[in-house]
């Protein structure tokens, strides 16, 4: 489903991905981890395709295309989602109506018919309910005015619409209590299937007991420096990168 | 954008062909170039107008001879030759235009695509050759509308008419209100529609009665093709309500250089007019070659004890506009709103903004600005908030955002505030930011191309003046927003 392969990233001119490839396949589940300003956030928002991220050399294939070579959006209509690390707020647009243009956008593009009102209010509601998210939150600003944690909700509840093919979660984990936590994990649960692959990166393994990973990577100064089951997390924990990466 | 510009080339040799054959051919319907007395006289003449009228229009004409342009504004006018321009010539008139779609300005045509006109209508506004003159069936399919609305309206005792039918039919209303909120020598470009205007809008609403549904240009006018220099005037009696929508939100192509259009509110006690402009006057190329100059004197007179006006102003188009919707609050307790975008890309320059002129007592003012500024261009918000020395009880509240695309443009503000009154609480707010890369990926994340991701952000900007819009307008002056700022990012 996802192929990186010895991937380059530079930013600013300073290389922050040193050689990276990686193996999703339908159905799994990859937990990334690693200590800060290792460059998981890179890696995230080059897949996405943002603009300053500056691919060196590598590949990347995605759903047999070269994922490098098609513009974010497409991107997107492809299937592949990303929950920021840090949601951005929109003032003066509401979460309604972003994510019913992003919906009709994305089926647009892979050339369905469009939600209508009705259609996709019920689809909304339907979600948020699933994720604890009030309406009256729905019809608000996109994230302003939003806490940390309903931040990160609100990312789960756009996920939950747009459906993805491929869900890349930036810290999704960080920042929320335990219940929205586990809120948060039935969320990101309830998009598995075997059609479908989860890129988790997370800081903590915390997360990985409600969401169970088929693979954990270590990555750290831009490379995976170990690879492993479930179980790599839980090391972790116990020693620290430091001791798990040398 | 080569085939662009050979399409224009076409249109413009079709046309300049014709301006060159119009005046023999079809002589008595068209004034010769160029401005003088007999000028003046021939519209009025046409016009079949009162001898007040065209003494009126002779005052006017003489003391424009003495005035100059105004050059205070923020704008790079290049110089104008008001005597190689036609003062009473319908534009887009039979033989005027292109013969067909085909010799449109394709950047035009999937500017309406994307608006989603219909072709037919698309056909009446680029003023293709035997396309209907009347808009209202195309659009609505049925002629019956305009119909139903002229007999709901004569039920209301609303009056609604172009302004050289009203001369005709109600000389005594015309004549009590003409100029009296935009005297003859306000400024060069007033003073010159006062000796020249070709046609425009007379509305009159009774006492106590609230307008039953929403007057518009576009109903009016779409069977006259109203030229270059509009007058308007709405007279809004005691106790009475009334919504108007100005122009069609559709861009209009227009060969005319100038545009110098009046526009005169009067609202008397407890009245309220809310006047709403969507304007996309063609703004020119990418190079800053052609488009309109949209100078235009709009004010109105809160004559009437708590009497409101309220303008609200979408500005995509015109190359150069000058602009300034003002309200003079005379009665008590009167209240002034001014809700403005000025969308600038390209090479287009905007200098718009108001006037509050605080005459009465407890009057009040709010005004909220949006300027997006793109490409090249220029865009200044130039506000005066005056509060007079009997004025007491005064409040004005002013909000002026400047939203920034790319860092070849420029956003200025400049507000003035003359308050003769120590009790009036003037409160004014200024902020300037650049569009954030963070949101605009964060739309494309989520599926949106980079024009809707820009129209997105942009009209969350201007959420505050957009929702001040009525339903009619408010979806495709949204979409208009982002065709303006096309090409803007990245
Ligand atoms: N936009 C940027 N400009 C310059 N440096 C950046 C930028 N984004 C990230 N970096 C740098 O790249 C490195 C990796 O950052 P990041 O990918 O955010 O790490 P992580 O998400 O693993 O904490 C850090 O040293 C960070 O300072
Ligand atoms: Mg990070």
């Amino acid at each position: 489903m996802l192929k990186i392969d010895d991937l380059h990233v530079s930013v600013d001119g300073t290389e922050i991905i040193k050689g990276l490839s990686l193996e999703v396949k339908p159905g799994e589940v990859h937990a990334i981890m690693g200590p800060n300003g290792a460059g998981k956030s890179t890696l995230a928002s080059t897949l996405a395709g943002r603009d300053a991220y500056e691919v060196t050399a590598g590949s990347v294939h995605y759903a047999g295309k070269d994922l490098l070579a098609l513009a974010p959006h497409e991107r997107a209509g492809e299937g592949i989602f990303l929950g920021f690390q840090y949601p951005v707020e929109i003032p003066g647009v509401s979460n309604l109506n972003f994510l019913r243009t992003a919906l009709n956008a994305q089926r647009r593009y892979r050339g369905e018919p469009e939600l209508n009102g009705a259609d996709f209010m019920k689809l909304a509601k339907d979600k948020a309910k699933d994720l604890e998210m009030s309406l009256d939150m729905l019809k608000r600003f996109v994230n302003v005015g939003f806490s940390g944690g309903e931040k990160k909700r609100n990312e789960m509840v756009q996920m939950a619409v747009l459906d993805p093919k491929l869900a890349i979660l930036d810290e999704t984990d960080s920042g929320l209590d335990i219940d929205a936590l586990k809120t948060v994990s039935q969320g990101i649960n309830a998009l598995r299937g075997s059609d479908r692959a989860i890129l988790l990166i997370t800081h903590y393994q915390r997360l990985l007991d409600y969401v169970v990973p088929d693979h954990v990577h270590v990555l750290a100064d831009g490379r995976i420096v170990r690879s492993g089951g479930k179980d790599l997390a839980h090391e972790l924990e116990a020693q620290g990168y430091a001791a798990a990466v040398a | 954008m080569a085939a662009t510009a050979e399409t224009r080339e076409q249109v413009d040799e079709a046309t300049g062909d014709y301006k060159y054959g119009f005046v023999t051919e079809i002589e008595s319907d068209f004034a010769p170039k160029g401005l003088n007395e007999d000028i003046v006289r021939f519209i009025s003449e046409k016009k079949g107008e009162p001898q007040w009228m065209l003494d009126w229009r002779l005052k006017a004409y003489r003391a424009w001879l003495k005035m100059t342009e105004p050059q205070w504004a923020m704008l790079d006018i290049p110089p104008i030759d008001y005597q190689d321009a036609y003062y009473y010539a319908a534009p887009k008139q039979q033989g005027d235009g292109p013969k067909s779609l085909d010799e449109v300005d394709p950047e035009l045509l999937r500017t309406y695509e994307k608006l989603g006109i219909p072709l037919e209508e698309q056909k009446v506004l680029a003023g293709v050759e035997g396309a209907p003159k009347v808009a209202v069936d195309a659009v609505f399919d049925s002629v019956s509308v305009a119909t139903t609305f002229r007999a709901e309206l004569e039920k209301a005792g609303v009056i609604f008419m172009s302004i050289s039918e009203a001369i005709r039919e109600y000389p005594d209303l015309v004549r009590k209100y003409l100029g009296s909120v935009v005297p003859i020598r306000d400024n060069f470009f007033a003073c010159l529609n006062s000796a020249v205007f070709s046609d425009g809008t007379f509305v009159y609403i009774p006492e106590g009665v609230r307008c039953p549904m929403e007057l518009s240009t576009y109903f009016r006018i779409n069977a006259e093709n109203t030229g270059q220099f509009e007058r308007t005037l709405i007279v809004a009696d005691a106790g009475s309500y009334v919504s108007y929508l100005e122009g069609c939100t559709a861009p209009q192509r227009d060969e005319n250089q100038l545009h110098a259009a009046v526009v005169e509110l009067v609202a008397l006690d407890d009245a309220e007019i809310k006047y709403s402009t969507v304007q996309n006057w063609y703004p020119g190329d990418k190079d800053g070659k052609g488009g309109i100059y949209n100078f235009v004197t709009k004010r109105g007179l809160c004559k009437g004890k708590r009497s409101k006006i309220s303008w609200t102003q979408v500005e995509t188009g015109s190359a150069i506009t000058w602009k300034y919707p003002s309200c003079v609050l005379q009665g008590d307790e009167s209240v002034g709103e001014f809700y403005s975008v000025a969308v600038t890309n390209n090479r287009q320059q905007a200098d718009t903004g108001t006037k509050m002129i605080h005459q009465g007592r407890n009057t009040r003012s709010r005004i909220i600005s949006k300027g997006i500024s793109a490409g090249r261009s220029n865009n200044t918000y130039r506000g005066l908030v005056r509060v007079q020395a009997g004025a007491s009880g005064v409040r004005n509240f002013t909000q002026c955002d400047s939203l920034l695309m790319g860092d070849q443009c420029g956003a200025h503000t400049v507000p003035y505030i003359e308050s003769r009154n120590p009790g009036a609480q003037i409160e004014h707010e200024a902020t300037t930011s650049k569009i954030s890369e963070d949101q605009m990926f964060y739309c494309l994340q989520r599926g949106l191309d980079e024009e809707a991701a820009v129209e997105m952000v942009v009209n969350g900007f201007a959420k505050e003046v957009m929702q001040q819009l009525p339903m009619e307008f408010a979806v495709e002056a949204q979409k208009l927003l982002g065709i303006s700022l096309e090409g803007s990012v990245g």
